[in-house]
């Protein structure tokens, strides 16, 4: 029973990952960078919503459909500033800015909405279900976490699979120039990646605070890191090798804690990922690459 | 085409190199302007010579930018209060950010005596503040941390073995409890009153504040028979999921759970236990306070909280009242509601204050006369301290650095803080 | 006309230790005049700290092309390590800083290359992003690891646990490490002109490496790694020398941090550290020594000269750095820069030659 809610939770704490690293995956696949300002795009979306819901006292819904809004804006706004005159340029150079973006964020967030944590407790609450006479206890969040990142796998696989923008993206991905000559706009399809990325940041954002309900400035770096793991686990670039890589990384991480130590939890994620690497050196379901001379 | 695509290399580095030039610029200006920075840190500050140059550390960005924040506003309160009096001491106070780092805040700690600090109030975090009173300690820097309470800050604590780490500091004060008195006070409180019989811990193993509490719990508990059934922690890096932890403690029919960390990560314990549907007794200790007023954290959660600390923003008493009235004014706060470390960094200055008039100090005396004047006078048997901190009792220091004052009981009920023993 | 005439590689490597010598004499002489700042003279260990790294950490992501995210990691090891070795010595009775300090950094150093290795052996069968994100995961595995270390010294010798600190079985002894509260206790031996012969050593290690037989293999295994392995070029060989060199030195230069404060902790040593390091690696330019020395000391020094606008210091930083990245970019400052570098040229052709001649070493 006790092994069944370790996997549940590790479950519910896996999608949140995985639906992070999602837009991780999505994005590298198409503009080859690293976007580290992923994790705070969750915080934004998280605050969003916050307000919404507290301060002007809209419904849940509205709340979760005010901060996809807003994390879509910011999430194009940031690519139009930041990202897209590096287009030609090295990577790294990518990576650092990305970097620059994530200080930004957190710092304007701690100068707008303060350093005190704010709470989502109050704001949206679900019951528990209770099973086998109250020894399996499951919390509703945790279903409706799950439930949604197979949701959103689902419904990105189709979209990337059978929409016109979708094959677009695809293309872009296996070879940008290529797209282009074929009369994909380049740059457009790339901006919809960072909107659909940032969409599924609120997301994330939001399912994190209903399972874990504290927001802060710094909340969105650590899953952030965390999902950038788990896409890598699964392969960068694979939409199910993400979603997979999340919700593995998440069991692996709650069944660490629960039977190997909570003080070498951390140390044994990171060593079976190494493991794993090791023995497939492009992630679970990512393609390995032929190297041409 | 290709003189385009070298273009970008080469100009950044002119980018850098004039910027770097800017920087430097900037730190000669620094150096002869050192007045510049006074004047930014805090409005209403009297010309040097005059009053007490009083410097503050502590993260004001950063993860634990709410405890800087909170410090830096209860300083600024006592200062502005004391300052508004018109008596003969007057201070300044330059408050510098930190961000909860060492290194950091050895700089800030460069910086403020460059700006002609006096005496220190500071740090606010445990790690920075091992750092920096090695600093003050070289220089003979007066400093008084309002709430960096591991016995490193201090020094010349020695363990059950008697092997120390650190020779005592002769000019380091804490008005905090220090870690390990919390810990065993708390064990001690928890026998007494014979609050539970199996006992679950869950610590923060990334925090000094948190282990050293740990750490002394876990001796006293086992001097007075206490019975721990679960002892499981968590990092700085995955505070978010604690259903390990709590699992770990319910299994094991725990029937109150010792939590030795700050309220961030209590407010989510509370509700995944809440979620799972578990319900022991919770002991907190002074990291705990500020639980209730976290923005909507739903208060029947925290129903039968138990804490020990020496400051609850909600006590009657007509200090306290005035303190927190003051706090949540747009200066300061801005609505927030002062938590423990406003509290004892307002006492801070304070005692400062009063150990100044005590040892007959004038602010034209240089920092190593003042720091010698105020070691004097904080550890003789005469002087005392009351303040909103110390429960309304006069608290004294002794030659170790700590402060000898009692943590009292709460409990939470109906959202408010009620005495434990009443 | 005279450093012009030099081949261009030996010109680039005087400017490199030029930089370097004229900035310690520069604030040397400035520290005797009273001229320094307590802020900038509090920093000067620790930015020779960081340029150390940052010139290391080149060797691993400029020169020899690996994304490193666990760099700060291999700072730990040499910290703690050299901690450790300070805190023995002092025990068994030396005295001498200097002794305590080459003693401590030569460990440091050794126990840091030593993991490097180990931690290389697996790390260099992945590339590209894999390799980064296992470098990250050996970073946080080091820091996961320190976190529950305990050591202890008495005159009965080492203690190591990792319990706690009551499991150390010491007596009348020193902690000298002590789980999450890290080293406490340090004596504070580094100083300005100890990190200037670090940074001296640093650079000389890398610029010899790079400019010798194995620094052109490594250097062509970055550029084509299947051309360079067709020619009989042992690729893991090269790679894994360029990661254990950079550990090594890495290594060195945490000693030389930790020495210069009286505490570490292991969660000091994060992924933002190593992340912290790649942007002055970045900002310098890959595989530009020069350039990473100039970065490093540039960043370290910029958030406490922003110090006066308090709460908007790191909001500015943040802007600072995606700005220095994305303006050279912009079509309006590139055309603003070409337009400019014309009117220069007209005005005085000589130095624009000069100019040229620096363009063509790239």
């Amino acid at each position: 029973m006790e092994f069944l809610a370790n996997l549940i939770n590790g479950m519910s704490l896996g999608s949140v990952y995985a639906i992070i690293a999602l837009g991780y995956t999505m994005v590298y696949g198409i503009a080859k960078m690293l976007n580290f300002a992923h994790g705070d795009v969750i915080m934004v979306g998280a605050y969003i919503c916050f307000c919404a819901v507290s301060y002007l006292g809209l419904p849940a819904i509205a709340g979760v459909a005010l901060s996809v809004v807003g994390c879509t804006v910011l999430g194009i706004v940031v690519e139009r500033l930041a990202y897209k005159p590096l287009r030609n340029a090295p990577s790294l150079n990518v990576l650092i800015t990305a970097i620059g973006v994530s200080y930004f964020l957190q710092n304007a967030a701690l100068l707008i909405m303060g350093s005190d944590p704010k709470s989502f407790s109050s704001v949206i609450s679900l019951p528990a279900l209770r099973l086998f006479d109250g020894a399996l206890t499951i919390s509703a969040t945790a279903v409706l976490t799950i439930l949604a990142c197979v949701a959103i796998m689902v419904a990105l696989t189709m979209f990337t699979g059978k929409t016109k923008m979708g094959k677009a993206m695809r293309a872009c991905s296996e070879d940008r120039d290529a797209a282009q000559l074929m009369g994909i706009n380049v740059n457009s399809t790339i901006s919809m990646v960072f909107a659909i990325g940032s969409g599924l940041a609120a997301i994330a954002g939001v399912l994190m605070c209903l399972a874990y309900p504290t927001i802060m400035p710094t909340t969105g770096s650590m899953p952030g890191i965390k999902a950038f793991t788990a896409a890598v686990l699964g392969g960068i670039g694979s939409i199910p090798g993400a979603a997979l890589g999340g919700i593995l990384l998440g069991v692996i991480e709650i069944f660490a804690r629960a039977y190997i130590s909570t003080q070498l939890a951390d140390a044994v994620v990171f060593g079976v990922l190494i493991v794993i690497l090791l023995i497939r050196p492009a992630g679970l379901l990512g393609k390995p690459v032929h190297e041409k001379v | 085409m290709s003189s385009l695509n070298l273009n970008p290399s080469v100009s950044r580095r002119g980018l850098i190199a004039g910027a770097a030039g800017l920087g430097a610029a900037g730190i000669l200006a620094g150096c002869s302007g050192n007045d510049d920075s006074a004047a930014a840190g805090s409005g209403s500050a009297p010309a040097a010579g005059t009053a007490f140059m009083i410097g503050g550390i502590g993260p004001t960005t950063g993860a634990a930018a709410i405890y800087g924040q909170a410090v830096k506003n209860g300083a600024q309160i006592a200062v502005d209060e004391i300052n508004a009096e018109g008596g003969d001491i007057q201070f300044a106070l330059n408050f510098q950010d930190d961000e909860g780092d060492a290194e950091k805040s050895v700089n800030a700690y460069n910086n403020l005596k460059d700006w002609g600090m006096q005496i220190l109030v500071g740090t606010v975090t445990t790690t920075p503040c091992v750092a920096v009173s090695a600093e003050t300690n070289a220089d003979n820097m007066f400093q008084l941390t309002p709430s960096g309470s591991s016995t490193d800050v201090i020094g010349g604590f020695e363990d059950a073995d008697g092997n120390i780490s650190i020779p005592r500091k002769e000019n380091v004060f804490q008005m905090c409890f220090t870690d390990p008195n919390q810990g065993a006070a708390s064990a001690q409180y928890i026998a007494e009153q014979g609050l539970g019989t199996k006992i679950a811990i869950i610590y923060n193993m990334s925090d000094t504040y948190s282990t050293g509490i740990y750490d002394s719990f876990l001796a006293e508990a086992a001097e007075l028979g206490l019975e721990i059934v679960s002892e499981t922690s968590f990092t700085e890096d995955n505070q978010t999921d604690f259903t390990v932890q709590l699992n770990d403690a319910k299994n094991n029919g725990a029937d109150l759970v010792f939590l030795p960390i700050y309220y961030t990560p209590i407010s989510l314990i509370l509700t995944q236990a809440n979620q799972m549907g578990y319900a022991p007794k919770w002991f907190g200790v002074d990291g705990m306070d500020g639980l209730l007023t976290v923005e909507g954290f739903d208060t029947s959660l925290a129903e039968g909280c138990m804490l020990l600390t020496p400051f609850v923003a909600t006590a009657t008493d007509e200090a306290t009242q005035a303190f927190v009235e003051t706090y949540k004014g747009a200066d300061y706060g801005d609505g927030e509601t002062p938590n423990q470390f406003a509290a004892d960094a307002y006492d801070c200055i304070y005692a400062i204050k009063q150990a100044i008039e005590t040892a007959g100090l004038t602010p034209d005396a240089d920092f190593s006369e003042i720091c010698d004047g105020l070691v004097e006078t904080f550890t003789s048997p005469d002087f005392s301290f009351t303040g909103l901190t110390t429960a309304g009792e006069a608290a004294t220091w002794s030659e170790t650095g700590e402060i000898s004052k009692q943590p009292m009981g709460m409990v939470i009920q109906d959202g408010v803080y009620m005495p434990l023993d009443a | 006309m005279g450093i012009n005439m030099l081949k261009p590689q030996t010109r680039s490597t005087i400017i490199t230790y030029a930089i370097v010598i004229v900035a310690f004499v520069a604030v040397t002489l400035l520290d005797a005049m009273g001229l320094i700042s307590h802020s900038l003279s509090g920093q000067l260990v620790p930015i020779c700290a960081y340029v150390s790294l940052a010139v290391s950490l080149n060797l691993v992501v400029g020169v020899s092309g690996e994304l490193s995210l666990g760099h700060a990691g291999f700072m730990s090891v040499g910290a703690f390590t050299g901690v450790v070795v300070a805190g023995c010595l002092t025990r068994f009775g030396i005295e001498s800083e200097l002794v305590l300090f080459v003693l401590s950094a030569v460990v440091g150093a050794a126990a840091a290359g030593i993991i490097g290795f180990l931690v290389g052996i697996p790390v260099m069968r992945l590339r590209g992003d894999y390799l980064a994100i296992v470098t990250l995961a050996f970073g946080e595995i080091i820091k996961n690891l320190l976190n529950i270390l305990y050591v202890g010294v008495d005159d009965a010798g080492l203690h190591f646990s990792m319990r706690d600190s009551g499991s150390l079985g010491m007596s009348q002894g020193t902690i000298l490490i002590n789980g999450p509260k890290g080293a406490v206790g340090i004596d504070k031996i580094s100083t300005f002109a100890l990190g200037i012969v670090l940074v001296l050593i640093t650079v000389a290690v890398v610029l010899n490496l790079m400019h010798s037989r194995d620094g052109r293999a490594i250097m062509a295994v970055r550029d084509n790694r299947i051309a360079a392995e067709s020619i009989g070029i042992n690729v893991t060989k090269y790679r894994l020398m360029a990661f254990t060199v950079a550990s090594a030195l890495a290594g060195a230069a945490g000693v030389l941090y930790a020495m210069n404060y009286s505490t570490v902790v292991p969660s000091q040593f994060d992924f933002n550290q190593s992340i912290l390091i790649l942007v002055y690696v970045v900002l310098g330019g890959m595989g530009n020594i020069s350039g990473s020395i100039v970065s490093a000391a540039f960043l370290t020094v910029l958030p406490e000269v922003l110090r006066p606008i308090n709460q908007y210091r790191m909001l500015l930083y943040a802007i600072v750095l995606i700005l220095v990245m994305v303006v050279p970019h912009l079509k309006v400052y590139q055309r603003a820069a070409e337009s400019l570098r014309r009117r220069f040229r007209k005005d005085s052709p000589e130095p624009a030659v000069a100019a040229e001649g620096g363009e063509a070493d790239e």
